[in-house]
């Protein structure tokens, strides 16, 4: 009974592939009828199925099979065309099989499946396909003289035959042979080595002929060469069950460790000998790893193989004419991954076809051809792996989402001007939104795309969407290759080692306090890395520990999400391949830890999570635009813009140029002290003139709330100004092209930065306010030295 | 007569015990991982043969104060719902086989979190044994004072 729940088992496993493969051939077949090549192959897998299924004894199950063979040999004799209501009925057959096999899997037995309606469709079928031969299939078009003489078309009624045993194929031919047949020796020679052999010679066949001077080496090789391809696949490849191969990666994984703390020991006690060992165990061991991983690889293919049936009927149900082109199949990913990346997928398809490709009136309308096309692209990048969904349909209509948005209570009015055109087709992605002006039965209800966006997010994905107006839309999904092993680097913050995923770290700086160090906008600590601000995230405070110093700390420019920020940790130590393990959920909820592991002296490190980490400390949108505005340029190669500090002033931003700030300060506002008529405060030994922006351009609000002021200084030849703002916004590339001449005292101008209107400070005006000497002063001196 | 075994362990001079079956082993452990940001009751995590274990401490679970994880402490591993968990304890007693006459409801006399850990008491010759929730004992969500 065991043995026959296995033969069973490889059964199933064996037809699913089986039915898939009809289910792509069938859809290929209505768009190639003439093709012999898809209605024999076809044939043979469902004849197969009918074969194996009567030696199992799954009466209904060969039945039906057997009347799919029989409307199939109709088509591949010519006695009927293939039409599209011939290829439903084969599909629909295809689809009894199916979950035949289904029960058969659940229940051990057959079921109750209706076999009969389809058995009398599939004879409509063929009574209707009788009365008229296909004209371009002529009757007295030679049957194909390979097919076996049991499969003629037969009767419904009679009881179907048992398939006949595949004939033995693709065994190896002789060496002998092949060397005969390509000239390469002669016949009579391998006849000897062949009676050599025989007599008890163990050489082989080539080495004989070889030693003997009887064939020349390049003829044996390549006569060895074409005997190996006739190796049959079953021999090559064998199937290995999904549930071994987790438990050889896991233990895999705890090499790894292991090879980590033995290396770690190793290096500490010195011996040179152990050392070599070590290091060769380390490599056995990183190619083992990558022997195993490989075997969890599988072509992205194996999850598209169901589209095309799933496109051909819900586009035949909606009246729409889609094509399907699919690009980078090959693609490989993590076996896991692949599971978990197909409904998502699943999803996006038939969300496009759908709503993103329009019906063939409407595409005419819009002057493209009837049919829509829908590509599916798969392609490395990074240590990622893309997958798009991109369809040439009406594109999204921004300002239904928008709209949609503000309705829903995502959004409010006032926020759609500023936004990202980009940011606002993301709400999409929230939980219970949808634009579709009708609900059908496969998209439009609100859910789906929110559970995409979860499932991506779930592997350590994500996904996004970008689409324009009347050209189509494309999804794009990026996963990561595999879950399992990462490349970390380790960590040292306050007491404890954290570890983070390598993928997201860009560069590492030191921090000495001197030439480098960490400064402060506002209270926010920033880097100027190579002149542009990044935001600071430290990690200590992150995690609620004590903080530590500004010096000698490292900076970890990391880049999550499309943001780039700075992670200030204690020590950075090495780089090491860690093995994932997932925390419990009592941790879920503190959202920083991307799972655990086991660190080379056998603790556990947390991973962190550097997307969440961004999003914990409050990085906002606009750092987030602002960085992916400021890489697009830098890509365009268009970066002239002069950079711009953006600060807040009252209701006002005011912008001020990058190049006249020296350092960004906060006083407290008792330091503040009065000299005359004018704030000053003590800084750095000097006196340091204040100048209220808010005063100065009249913008008189109510003053921030606050024990600190922030201030802008400037500095030129010894002399300092301060310059009072409500608060630091941000910094910005003036690259815009609106901008008016200012109207205000103390502006130069107005532009628009960041879609927002922002006034260009008149620098030398403000700081004269400040100091009316500043320059004269200056002048001065430098007469003075120049006399 | 019907009887359970108990493994029971000692917090605070307190006997406290679970069923023998949901505890998958004991140790001595002394180096943890600290969760920051972590729930109280949290102690941290350790490597158990290759697989990440957290510990709770039971102390912080019944409402006192965290002992500090520093040399080696006892933990009581519990099978858990799907995965192992810890329960960090001071010191591991012996296992008993109780009847269940010996059973009685938690007192009414007994509050505040203790009260909710506390399935009943069993009477032990000259002590009580207070029989945990193994569920609530390693519930760290649960608002503790």
């Amino acid at each position: 009974m065991e043995d026959l729940g296995e033969i069973v088992g490889e059964f199933l496993m064996e037809s699913h592939e089986n039915l898939d493969q009809i289910d792509r051939d069938l859809v290929s077949l209505e768009q190639e009828p003439d093709s012999r090549d898809l209605i024999s192959r076809i044939f043979r897998a469902i004849h197969t199925i009918k074969g194996t299924s009567g030696f199992l004894a799954f009466s209904r199950l060969e039945k039906l099979a057997h009347a799919g063979e029989s409307l199939l040999s109709k088509l591949r004799d010519g006695v009927m065309p293939v039409t599209p209501s011939t290829i439903t009925t084969l599909l629909a057959t295809i689809d009894g099989v199916r979950s035949i096999l289904s029960s058969i899997e659940e229940t051990q037995a057959e079921g109750d499946v209706d076999i009969d309606s389809i058995i009398a469709q599939v004879n409509a079928q063929m009574k209707a396909g009788e009365g008229a031969p296909a004209a371009e299939a002529p009757a007295a078009e030679p049957p194909a003289a390979k097919k076996p003489a049991d499969e003629k078309p037969e009767p419904l009624d009679e009881t179907p035959k048992r398939a006949a045993p595949e004939p033995v194929e693709n065994q190896r031919k002789p060496l002998g042979e092949i060397l005969v047949e390509q000239g390469g020796a002669q016949a009579s020679d391998v006849g000897s080595a062949l009676a050599q052999q025989i007599e008890g010679d163990e050489r082989k066949l080539g080495t004989i002929l070889l030693d003997e001077g009887k064939a020349k080496p390049a003829a044996v090789s390549d006569a060895l060469q074409q005997q190996a391809p006739k190796r049959s696949i079953a021999d090559s490849a064998i199937r290995v069950d999904v549930d071994l191969l987790d438990t050889l990666m896991n233990m895999v994984g705890e090499l790894v460790l292991a090879r980590n703390q033995l290396v770690r020991g190793v290096m500490e006690v010195g011996d040179a000998t152990l050392v070599r060992s070590a290091q060769r165990l380390g490599m056995i061991t990183s190619e083992l790893q990558e022997g195993i991983m490989k075997t969890r690889m599988q072509p992205i293919e194996h999850i598209w193989s169901k589209l095309p049936r799933v496109i051909r009927d819900l586009s035949n149900s909606l009246g729409k004419q889609v094509q399907l082109v699919m690009e980078g199949k090959e693609t490989e990913l993590d076996r896991s991954l692949l599971e978990a990346v197909k409904d998502p997928l699943t999803h996006l398809v038939r969300n496009a076809v759908d709503h993103g490709i329009e019906e063939p009136e409407r595409r005419a309308a819009a002057g493209k051809g009837p049919e829509g096309t829908l590509t599916l692209r798969a392609y490395h990048e990074g240590g990622h792996v893309a997958v798009e969904v991109a369809d040439d349909g009406a594109g999204l209509n921004v300002e239904r989402i928008a709209q949609k948005a503000v309705e829903n209570g995502l959004l409010r009015a006032e926020q759609i001007p500023n936004m990202d055109k980009r940011d606002i087709m993301a709400m999409v992605f929230q939980p219970g939104f949808s634009t579709a002006a009708k609900v059908t039965n496969v998209s439009g209800r609100g859910v789906g795309m929110d559970v995409v966006k979860t499932n991506i997010e779930n592997i350590g994905g994500a996904v996004s969407v970008d689409s324009t107006p009347g050209e189509g839309t494309v999804w794009r999904l990026t996963i990561p290759l595999t879950l399992a092993i990462i490349q970390a680097l380790t960590v040292d913050c306050g007491e404890q080692r954290y570890v983070v995923p390598q993928v997201a770290v860009l560069e590492l700086v030191f921090i000495d306090g001197n030439s480098t160090k960490i400064e402060y906008a506002s209270g926010a600590p920033v880097y100027r890395l190579r002149g542009k601000l990044l935001p600071l995230v430290r990690l200590d405070k992150a995690l609620g520990l004590e903080p530590s110093g500004d010096q000698g700390v490292y900076i970890m420019v990391l880049q999550a999400d499309g943001r780039r920020f700075g992670l200030v940790v204690d020590r950075v130590l090495n780089t090491e391949e860690v093995v994932v393990k997932a925390l419990n959920s009592r941790f879920k909820d503190i959202g920083l830890y991307a799972g655990a592991t086991i660190l080379g002296d056998g603790k556990v490190g947390l991973i962190l999570d550097v997307s969440s980490l961004a999003r914990r400390s409050h990085l906002t949108a606009d750092a987030e635009r602002q960085n992916m505005e400021a890489s697009a340029r830098a890509k365009a190669g268009s970066g002239t813009g002069e950079r711009l500090l953006v600060t807040a002033v009252g209701e006002r931003r005011v912008a001020i140029p990058l190049d006249t700030v020296t350092r960004l300060e906060e006083f407290p506002r008792d330091r503040i002290e009065h000299a005359g008529s004018r704030e000053v405060v003590q800084y750095r030994g000097q006196i340091l003139p204040l100048v209220r922006l808010s005063h100065l351009l009249g913008a008189y609000g109510e003053e921030p709330e606050g024990d600190t002021v922030s201030v802008v200084v400037y500095s030129e030849g010894g002399r300092s100004v301060a310059l009072v703002v409500d608060r630091i916004v941000d910094i910005a590339e003036n690259s815009t092209t609106a901008r008016r001449d200012a109207e205000e005292d103390g502006l130069v101008g107005t532009a628009v930065i960041q879609q927002r209107v922002t006034e260009l400070l008149d620098v030398r005006r403000a700081i004269l306010a400040a100091d009316p000497n500043f320059y004269t002063d200056l002048e001065n001196d430098d007469m003075l030295v120049e006399a | 007569m019907a009887s359970r075994q108990f493994a029971t362990f000692e917090v605070a001079g307190q006997l406290f015990g679970v069923e023998v079956h949901t505890v998958q082993e004991v140790l001595s452990y002394n180096e943890y991982t600290p969760v920051p940001l972590a729930p109280p009751a949290v102690g941290g995590l350790f490597n158990l043969r290759g697989q990440v274990i957290a510990a709770v401490d039971l102390r912080v679970q019944l409402g006192m104060v965290r002992k500090a994880l520093e040399g080696p402490v006892m933990n009581v591993i519990l099978r858990g719902d799907g995965e192992p968990v810890s329960l960090v304890v001071d010191k591991i007693g012996e296992v008993v086989d109780l009847d269940d006459e010996r059973f009685e409801p938690p007192p009414d006399t007994l509050s505040g979190p203790t009260r909710e850990l506390v399935v009943g008491t069993f009477k032990l010759d000259g002590r009580l044994m207070l029989a945990l929730d193994v569920t609530a004992a390693v519930d760290t969500t649960r608002a503790t004072t």
